[in-house]
């Protein structure tokens, strides 16, 4: 028999090491994964507090909204309304697994399991996050975003810094680009750009320009309407990159600090995408090592019920008419469609041949899974592989909800065989995150005229945007673009349902 | 693959407290005023204690496009007794949530926890002493001791291993002292040598290394180092301040809780600006006498009121303890304001002549019954006579406090920032 891993509740960290390489075995030769090198680091609550402020990440720049979130955390902790999470992962290479100092051995074991190898293997193989994100650059990139807003902040004041990175966060869910065009993110090189042309600038900086006198200007009128939006790249729904590259006022060191910005809404954007695809792969991989250890006899009995107690929780599912009810548990949904994938795969029914004839009985689950997680995200995860079985399992159903309706809101399809194809594609359709966010682009922008940026909001199925929030993003979007700013709002025929129209503070325009 | 298992437990905590400063900075007025609302609620016992404040999330608010409206479609878990074409009616929890789910508090409120350090810089930011600098500080000096680099004399508490170690190695290594490694690598030559001669040869060079390493110490007494520590004049700020109060049949409970709560914010403020604060309280009825704080607020009195009785103990007291060379002297007097009418002048004597030029700063509180209603009549007679004393330059402040709420906006105006306090405390 094969020597326990540990006995009771408390570790060292000699344990850690076993518990780690006992994981690395089964993770590689039994599942077969593929991850980054693992760096495991055991910090305390407060540090886990400190890094829930800066987006989890181990290093950030400085910025007043961080301050907000840690106090709001730091409330809530010390009130106990929240418990803190086990571990925090990051896509880095290498990955770094922070875990609490609080957990068991039997959670670290868990957390191990989950994330440096779970998480991990998702983060090297899936290709949101290989076209995506940069690993091996993303702590450099940090480090040096870090370093420029400080240095921003002793060349041009803080308060100045601070009022770009306000607006340039307000618009960050739209700094990002959805289709892949051009090539890969390298945040290394990224960095070494930012600080040649900074050299490049001062190089040839020579007052004199200034002087020569400018030739009369052509007529630009000539240029028509197409040919300018072409020029401009329009339309664009990545507003910070349109700023970026065509606001006509902003320093050299703003249209950088929005550049980062941009960088980093682009490293989250898959995370934001994969939320049951992360997570069920982490909690399918994390069940799958334990169950192996405790097979292997490297876990006690008891251990491995504490664990399942923890996993039971963290997969639990309540019912829409139950208190605890906040929308789908990506943990649940994800655990339990990569456990159906692996019965279909080993023990198909008839029903799964006719869904699922690609891989129905094919026995080989982990190729199927680790070729799931690779080219996968969640929407279309869920709408190619939600088999009949696990909606009647979770008794999923469709409302559809009209205000128009006086009826009431209309139970639209449930799980039965007239439903399961729509209930799924619904479902499918709510982890579109391109169907959640709203649909913004700029569409036109009067160079020549009066520089009046024009923005389109879209309307799907008549959601239109909360007023006080628009006309404050607007507002952030008025001051970086230092003229007039209008958005409008058009529903799927061209009709404008409603206008907003915001004029830039005027201390940016002095500034 | 190596898996590398990094503690960070040690390493320094409070990652977040700049950002949580510039948070606060920017928050400052909000915050402020957040401080100000709360401690008014609170005991001012607990003034000092910091703790949960709540503050609008309007300009704090980090804003982003948000939809809401229109039609919704969603697919929940755990399915009763649907059936598809159902109408479920919906309930007037259901448009409310629309607003929503889960921000409502968030959004309009913030709340968070604030350090008592925080607390108290906030809730004392914008004032100051006033003349703090009238009788400079650091008048009274007293001696600290620092750091002064090292001496070859001491006490043996004070020697600097760290130094001595590194002077020894020095000369050890200057007088060229054999090292153990060389003596052993010599023992094991001899031990291992055949030839006689040689080895011979080799223990009479052994026997010398050994008497030079004899000879020249490991540590030597030239070598000992102690740290040597400075005696450097301090200034050292001291305090004291005087609580002077009416315990006269006529003032109310209510009353005496007006003036303890200005004596407590007093001693809060000055708190941080001395390190050292001491307290006198005395109250009066038609004689004064000095008591402790239980029972200058709590201690059953009567009598009639003779304030001159009390400025008498304050100045005696001065004279025998508090030299106003050394102290900083701060008198707050509350009072409902009666007084004897024949004790007018004398009490206007004292105060003139004795007690306001050795003051850094005279408050006098005059408290009144809730709803304060008294003070629509004429001015009591103390507050007659601290007036007519006031338009002859007299340093006095004065104010009138009927209601709790107003006595930290009175406080806040006595010490408030000025000007003219600072171009006066500029010379």
């Amino acid at each position: 028999m094969t020597e326990r891993l540990f006995e009771g509740a408390d570790w060292d960290f000699h344990t850690l090491q076993r518990i780690s390489d006992a994981c690395e075995a089964v993770a590689l030769k039994d599942l077969g994964l593929d991850v980054y090198p693992n760096q495991i680091e055991v910090i305390t609550a407060e540090q886990m507090l400190d890094a829930y402020s800066s987006v989890g990440m181990p290093l950030f720049y400085k910025h007043w909204s961080f301050g907000k979130h840690f106090a709001y955390h730091e409330a809530s902790y010390r009130k106990g309304l929240m418990g803190l999470a086990y571990e925090i992962v990051i896509n880095s290479s290498p990955c770094i697994s922070y875990l609490m100092e609080e957990n068991t051995a039997t959670m670290q074991t868990l957390v191990i399991a989950h994330a440096a190898f779970g998480h991990n293997h998702f983060f090297k193989n899936n290709y949101l996050f290989k076209q995506w994100t940069d690993a091996d650059g993303i702590l450099d990139y940090l480090d040096f975003a870090k370093k420029y807003v400080m240095s921003c902040e002793a060349r041009h004041g803080r308060v100045e810094v601070e009022r770009t990175l306000d607006a340039a966060h307000a618009l960050m869910s739209h700094g990002i680009d959805r289709y892949p065009g051009k090539k890969k993110l390298d945040l290394r090189a990224e960095e070494k750009r930012a600080g040649r042309r900074r050299q490049h600038e001062e190089e040839v900086f020579n007052d004199l320009w200034r002087t020569v006198p400018a030739g009369k200007s052509k007529s630009r009128s000539a240029i028509s309407v197409e040919r300018r939006r072409k020029l401009l790249g329009l339309p664009q729904e990545n507003l910070l990159y349109f700023l970026e590259k065509s606001a006509p006022r902003l320093a050299p060191w703003q249209r950088e600090l929005l550049r980062i910005v941009r960088h980093i809404a682009q490293y989250f954007y898959p995370q934001s995408q994969t939320k049951v695809m992360n997570e069920g792969t982490a909690t399918y991989v994390h069940y799958r090592i334990m169950t192996k250890l405790h097979e292997q006899g490297r876990l006690t009995d008891g251990n491995f019920l504490e664990f399942l107690q923890s996993h039971t929780n963290v997969v639990f599912q309540p019912e829409f008419d139950d208190r605890r009810f906040s929308g789908f548990n990506p943990y649940a949904l994800g655990f339990s469609m990569m456990q159906d994938i692996e019965r279909i795969v080993t023990r198909p029914e008839d029903e799964d041949r006719e869904w699922f004839p690609d891989i129905a009985g094919k026995n080989d689950v982990m190729g199927v899974l680790r070729d799931v997680w690779a080219n996968y995200r969640d929407e279309s995860f869920i709408a190619q592989y939600l088999s009949p079985k696990l909606m009647r399992h979770f008794r999923m159903f469709h409302l559809h909800d009209d205000p128009e309706e006086r009826a009431g809101i209309r139970v639209d399809a449930i799980h039965d065989e007239r439903g399961f194809r729509r209930v799924r594609r619904e479902l499918a359709r709510q982890h579109d995150v391109g169907y959640i966010d709203a649909n913004i682009e700029v569409v036109d922008v009067d160079l020549s005229g009066d520089r009046r940026l024009i923005v389109h909001h879209r309307v799907i199925k008549g959601s239109q945007l909360n007023e006080t929030d628009a006309k404050r993003v607007l507002q952030h979007l008025a001051d970086l673009w230092t003229y007039d700013v209008a958005l409008i709002e058009v529903d799927a025929n061209d009709k404008v349902l409603r206008e907003y129209v915001v004029s830039p503070r005027p201390i940016t325009a002095a500034a | 693959m190596a898996i590398h298992i990094i503690d960070r437990r040690l390493n320094p905590g409070g990652k977040s407290l700049e950002n949580r400063q510039r948070f606060l900075r920017r928050a400052k007025s909000l915050v402020q005023g957040a401080v100000k609302k709360t401690s008014q609620e609170r005991d001012i016992k607990d003034v000092l204690e910091g703790g949960e404040v709540t503050i609008p999330l309007d300009g704090m608010h980090e804003p982003r496009f948000r939809r809401e409206g229109g039609t919704r479609d969603m697919v929940l878990p755990g399915n009763k007794k649907f059936i598809e074409g159902d109408y479920l009616p919906r309930s007037g929890q259901g448009s409310a949530k629309e607003s929503g789910p889960g921000e409502g508090d968030s959004e309009d409120a913030f709340r968070f926890v604030l350090s008592r350090d925080e607390f108290v810089d906030l809730f004392l930011d914008d004032l100051e002493l006033p003349d703090l600098a009238k009788r400079k500080i650091a008048q009274t000096e007293s001696e600290g001791i620092q750091r002064a680099g090292y001496t070859t004399s001491g006490s043996p508490a004070n020697i600097s291993v760290s130094r001595t170690v590194r002077l020894a190695l020095a000369r050890r290594i200057a007088l060229k002292r054999p090292r153990k490694e060389e003596i052993e690598e010599l023992e094991a030559a001899i031990a291992a040598c055949t030839d006689e001669n040689e080895r011979a040869e080799l223990v009479a060079e052994l026997e010398k290394l050994k008497a030079k390493s004899k000879r020249i110490p490991f540590i030597d007494p030239l070598d000992i180092r102690y740290r040597r520590f400075e005696t450097v004049p301090k200034p050292v700020a001291q305090a004291v301040m005087f609580c002077l109060m009416d315990v006269s049949g006529s003032m109310s409970e209510h009353m005496k809780d007006l003036a303890k709560r200005f004596y407590m914010l007093l001693y809060v403020f000055l708190k941080r600006r001395y390190k050292h604060v001491e307290i006198v309280f005395i109250r009066h009825t038609d004689r004064a006498e000095e008591v402790d704080e239980q029972t200058f607020f709590y201690g059953p009195a009567s009598g009639g009121t003779l304030v001159s009785s009390a400025l008498q103990a304050m100045h005696e007291i001065v004279r025998e303890r508090f030299n106003p060379a050394d102290w900083n002297i701060y008198a707050a007097q509350a009072s409902d304001g009666d007084n004897s009418y024949s004790d007018g002048e004398l009490a206007g004597m004292l105060l003139t002549d004795k007690i306001l030029p050795v003051c850094q700063f005279f408050a006098y509180l005059e408290v009144g019954e809730s709803g304060g209603s008294a003070f629509d009549l004429s001015d009591s007679s103390l507050w007659t006579l601290y007036e007519r004393l006031r338009s002859t330059g007299a340093p006095l402040s004065m104010r009138k406090v009927s209601e709790r709420s107003e006595i930290f906006p009175v406080f806040h105006d006595l010490f408030q920032r000025r000007e003219t306090t600072q171009e006066k405390a500029a010379p």
